[in-house]
This record gives C-alpha cells, structure tokens and sequence, in this order.
C-alpha cells in the first residue's frame, strides 16, 4: 500500500524523523486553517500519488490566508496526470541550504536491506544513478545486525554529506530505519532531505509504501486503507479479500494462483482479447469465494465473457464446481462463464457442473487454458 | 536420483493438527512420502489418524520429533505470525530441508530468518515461503502438490526437472508433461514471495548434477531479477537443454499481482527482460505454459 505524502510523513513522525509541521485539509477553509497554524510562509501541496505535482502546478508557496485561498482554492479538485486532488497538505515553508536523498528498501537479489543515499537530492534519484552514479552511496545492511549510527555516519562520510549535517542525517538514517523496519515498509525515501541555514536538518517530502502482509501487527494502518484510491470493483473486491486488480479489457478473469492468474491474462492476451481484471481466488478457495468473485465480476459492465481457470493442488475441483453452482443460483450473470478446471478432483467437479443443469449457452467447460482462452474472447469480441 | 529428496527422506509436519497441515500431510503420507511426525506446541503425546488407520505421533516441539523419529526435513503449514519462529525451531533441531508453504509473511521477517539461517544454519535449507513445495514422482512428495498429476521419472530416461516460481503453473508444468508422457525426476516450487529460501540457482546447479535429469523446465514470473540472474548462470554453468515461461506479459507496471514480490517497477523486473534474458542464454522459451510444454518435448523427442 502506497501512502499520501502527508501520511507518510505521520507515519514517519511515529519514529522520530523530524518533518515541518503542518497539516492535512479536503476544504479552502481547512488548507487556511492549516496555515495559520504552521505560520507564513506555507508551502501548499497536492496530495496525489503521482510524480510531477510541482511542474503541474500543484505545488505553491503562500505568504497569507488569501494567497492560501487562492492555492488551495486551485489546487484541490486538479487533475494530475489522471489522478484527482482530494486533499492538499499545507506546512510551514523551510529555508533550503542544501537537499539530500535518503532511501531504504529490500535488494531482492541480495536479500539484504539497502540504503541509497546522496547529496545530490530534490531531483529523481534515477536521474542521478544515470547521470553521476558515483553520487550514490549504496549501503547493504545485514536484517540480522541493523543499521548502527556508526555504519550511519561512515555513509554519510562517504557520500559527502556536509560536514555540519553528517551527525544529523547519520541520526536521520538511524530513525528512517528503524521506520522501515519496525514500521514495515517496502520503501521508505526522504528526498529531499534537508539541511537548513540553522545546520538542522528534516524530511522535506516522504515517500513510504507498506507491506500489506504486516497488517496485522499495525492496526494504525487501518485510516491508510480508508483512503487508499481503490475503483469501485477494487474496493468491492477487498470487502471479499479478494486479490483482485481492475483492467480495462472485456474477459473477466478467476484463477487460482497469482502465476495461473497471470498466465491466464497473457493468454487472453495472445489470443487477441483483453482481460478486464486480473483475480486470484487462492490458494484455499471454497464456495463462497468462488460465489464472491463471481459477484465481483459481474460488477463490472466491460465483462462480455468469464474465463475461470482453476488447476487444483490445495484448491479442490468440486469445492470450486459447487461454489460456480451456487453463485449462479445468486447472482443473475451477465456474460457466459467458460471454464477449465483440472488437478485435484477435477473430475468430481465437472461431474458437478454438467448435473447442475445450467444452459450450454451459461457455461462452456473447455479441456485446455488456450482452447478456453479462445472460447472467451471469441465470445467478448462478439463472434 | 532425484534432488533434495528422496524415498528416504523422513517428514515431519508442523502444524500436523491444523486444517491446512492435516489435509496435506496425509496426503502426502498417501502418496507413499514418509510422514514420521507431527509438531503442534501444547499437543504433544496425541496422535494424527490417517486413512489407513495408521497413528502419526505428534510433538510439543521439533527437536522432541527428531530425537523420537529421526525425520530430516520439515513441511511447515502454520499461519504467517507463527511461520518464522517454526522455520529457526526447525533449523535449531538440525532440520536439513524446510519446506514452508505459508503465504502472507511480512518481508521484513522473511529477510531476518533466511539471513538467519545463512549465518547460524547453513546445513539447512529453506525450500519458501509460499511456494507449493517438492515432488519426486514416486519418491516424495512434500507439500499441497496433487500427486497423481506428477508422471514418475523413466529409468533410462530422459527425464525432467522442474523449478517454479508460481505454485498453479508448477502444476500445470507436471500437467503438460503427464500429457505427453515426460518423466519428472523433480519439481521444485521455490514459490513468489521476494526472499526466497532457495532460488532458481540452486535448484539449477542440483538439476545440472544430477544424473536423473536430463532436460528442465523452470516458470518464472515478473518482479526482481531472479530470472535474470538464472540465465547468467545457465551460460555459464547447465549444459542440460532447457525451456522456460515467464508470467505476466501483461501485467501492470507498479501493481502487486498477487504475489509479494511480483510487481514491475521503473521498467525493472518486467517479463520482456526475463524472457530475452534466458533466450539469450539459450533457453526456448515459450509465451504460454503449453508452448513452454510443446518445446520440452521437442526438446525430449531429440534427447
């Protein structure tokens, strides 16, 4: 889950790293409120999730209430790069010395956590890595040892961080880790990070993106979800616990398996149709998710057919056959369902599908993915 | 032959007395794998009835099942909270081969155990999380695979390995095979989470050696550069032949297709690169999971 500017820079708060004060607003009269509390100057930024805010216009400066006004007035209800301005955050202006970068996440390849970290902040740090890539310090850190202030300080040593910003950023590090440990992120970035005329130094801007399989143990992260921007078959789909993901093509998609239900999508691909959801009832799934996903599908009025692919191993066939039975006896479907189901007790779940008595023209059962596949889009592409 | 395990191998189950650890674990003793043990903390001295009537003993802990049965690996079905703590019990009883199916383990805990178990256990190897687990077709079977779609291995082959990212299209590798009558000498599902305990390169470098295998199939998918990193492997290292399938050609860039660590980011990661990658290296690669299965047995038909 990818967090708002201003709830990254909560989150970050929660561990310590300095930021301006300031405040969240969905109203003009809120964003004025929010000035005058963090006090002139104030800078006004549009909440989005999108890179680019400042050269669409969606970040100003204000001096006073009416200027705040004007900005907000402006700013909220703006389109950035297809992304709607709900909410503006609105802190005290900072006075830059200089703007570092500062970032934490999983190396995969290594399986260690890294630390990027520059002195050349406040542009995009791949920029950077392409440009001057000797201005990138690269860290990797151990998930066993942590980050010690020593280790902090040695990089921001060798990253040529000011002199008179190295212990501060060396402590900034420290915490920012502890926020990306503890507060289990995939990423958490500062850039910039700054370091003022008065030699402190704080997070200008934040980037953090959570890891959904740490959610229980962070039940703050419960007001993160209420505004994470979800479409409406998204959001339909979570109150199901649903992995479901929204496209804009015509052929519903139910598979079981991330990688089957990928598959399924650059089959449909290949055979010249277009998925209109990505959705994968795992590993476990029973009648009622199967009836769920159904229900999630049918939401959506792009669907013209529904390819279910099912490959069992903990997924049983007739639990899956049963739940097909079951959601078209409540929900009225819109589209056709063409269906290959194979592996664990496949052959007790087709049985169960062909004695159900539902119309040949309701639901196709097909022996192989591509046959399936093509049957599907064949039937969305209207021949 | 076959890799990582064998008929000998002796299995305990850690999470035996729940549903998902029942439900496999006596399958997997059905298929003919030695089930020896059960661990549930607080459930020791009970047994688990299989269907042939026969009693699985079970254990407060791991090293209480090794020191009573001897098992050497361990199949781990326990929720994502309690998964990380059961994989360092297993390692610390002297546990060889983890297999750990649970999907939903914070990346954080995953980096911490597998560099964990790098460091204080390097004799144990980490087969997961969230991966579907191993079969040696007649031999073993450890974890949620549907034995019956695993064709066994042919003595004088050729016979092939199977290594996977994703649990459904390991299936579906074992499925096309059986169809067209291929042997399996293993299939390994080193599942999709970001760390996983043993990645593409192990599992290569057993295949590579091991005399049972004559040809491999591995199923990649998007995300990291798992795959990238096989290829420059395979280039230098197998010299068996090989086909593959990337998924998610069409996936997104930015979005978490279901599993953690597949998600593309900044043109990284993506299916193109992967599947150029291993065509580079030598690899027929195919664009859907039956083609991947038409060029092994292209692949077969000239062994």
């Amino acid at each position: 889950m990818d967090l708002f500017e201003y709830q990254g820079k909560q989150y970050f708060a929660r561990y310590g790293i300095p930021v301006s004060p300031g405040d969240v607003a969905d109203t003009v009269d809120g964003a004025v409120a929010a000035a005058e509390q963090a006090g002139y100057p104030v800078v006004v930024k549009a909440q989005v999730q999108v890179g680019g805010r400042g050269k669409a216009g969606g970040i100003k400066l204000a001096d006073n209430a009416d200027e705040v006004r004007h900005h907000a007035g402006n700013i909220l209800g703006m389109d950035i790069k297809g992304h709607t301005v709900k909410r503006v955050w609105v802190e005290h202006a900072s006075d830059i010395a200089k703007e570092y970068y500062a970032s934490f996440t999983l190396d995969r390849a290594a399986k260690q956590h890294l630390l990027m970290l520059s002195a050349e902040g406040g542009v995009e740090i791949e920029q950077v890595a392409k440009d001057n890539p000797d201005a990138i310090v690269m860290l990797h850190i151990d998930p066993v040892d942590g980050l010690s202030l020593a280790a902090a300080t040695q990089a921001a040593t060798d990253a040529r961080i000011d002199a008179e910003a190295i212990g501060g950023v060396a402590d900034m590090l420290v915490k920012l880790y502890g926020c990306f440990t503890k507060g289990d992120c995939d990423l958490a970035e500062i850039n910039p990070l700054i370091l003022r005329p008065d030699g402190g130094v704080h997070a200008l801007d934040a980037k953090v993106s959570l890891d959904n399989n740490a959610a229980f143990r962070h039940p703050e992260w419960d007001e993160f979800r209420a505004t994470e921007e979800l479409d409406e078959r998204e959001q339909l789909a979570r109150t199901h616990d649903l992995q479901y993901i929204g496209l804009d093509g015509t052929v519903g998609i139910i598979a079981n398996g991330a990688g089957l239900a990928m598959s399924t999508l650059d089959v449909v691909n290949q055979v010249g149709g277009k998925a209109a959801n990505f959705l994968d009832i795992g590993g476990g799934a029973n009648a009622d998710m199967m009836a769920a996903a159904l229900g999630v599908i049918n939401f959506d009025e792009n669907v013209k057919s529904i390819f279910i692919n099912i490959f069992g191993g903990i997924t049983r066939g007739e639990e899956v056959a049963k739940g097909i039975v079951e959601a078209m006896g409540r929900v009225d479907l819109r589209a056709p369902i063409v269906i290959r189901l194979d592996g664990t007790n496949a052959e007790q779940g087709r049985q169960i599908l062909a004695d159900a008595g539902i119309p040949a023209d309701k639901l196709i059962s097909k022996p192989t993915m591509l046959e399936a596949a093509k049957t599907a889009v064949a039937i969305a592409n209207g021949h | 032959m076959a890799i990582f395990v064998n008929a000998d191998t002796k299995v305990l189950v850690q999470g035996l007395t729940g549903g998902q650890g029942k439900y496999h674990g006596l399958r997997n003793r059905a298929y003919g794998t030695q089930v020896v043990a059960g661990v549930t903390p607080g459930k020791g001295g009970s047994d688990v009835t299989a269907d042939d009537g026969g009693a699985i003993p079970v254990f407060d802990t791991v090293a209480d099942a090794v020191a009573a049965t001897g098992a050497t690996a361990s199949f781990i079905a326990v929720p994502p909270k309690a998964a990380p703590a059961a994989i360092l019990e297993a390692a610390a009883a002297g546990i060889g081969f983890i297999v750990c199916i649970t999907e939903g383990i914070p990346a954080q805990d995953e980096a911490k155990v597998y560099n964990t178990l790098v460091r204080d256990y390097p004799n144990t190897r980490l087969l997961g999380p969230n991966c579907p687990g191993i079969i040696s077709p007649g031999k073993c079977n450890i974890g949620i695979t549907a034995g019956e779609i695993a064709q066994p291995p042919t003595a004088g082959g050729p016979n092939v390995g199977i290594v996977s990212r994703s649990g459904t299209l390991t299936y579906q590798a074992l499925y096309e095979l059986k169809q067209r009558g291929i042997g399996v000498s293993t299939c390994v599902g080193i599942g999709g989470d970001p760390v996983p305990g043993t990645n593409f390169i192990d599992c290569l470098g057993e295949f590579q050696a091991d005399p049972e295998t004559h040809a491999i199939i591995m199923i990649g998918e998007i995300g990291g550069s798992a795959e990238e990193e096989a290829a420059e492997f395979i280039t230098a290292n197998v010299t068996k032949p090989m086909s593959a399938y990337i998924a998610g050609v069409t996936a997104p860039e930015g979005k978490k297709m279901g599993h953690a660590g597949a998600i593309t980011s900044g043109g990284k990661g993506t299916a193109k690169g992967k599947m150029d990658a291993l065509a580079a290296a030598g690899v027929k690669v195919g664009l859907n999971p039956t083609e991947a299965g038409d060029l092994m047995a292209e692949i077969v038909a000239s062994l």
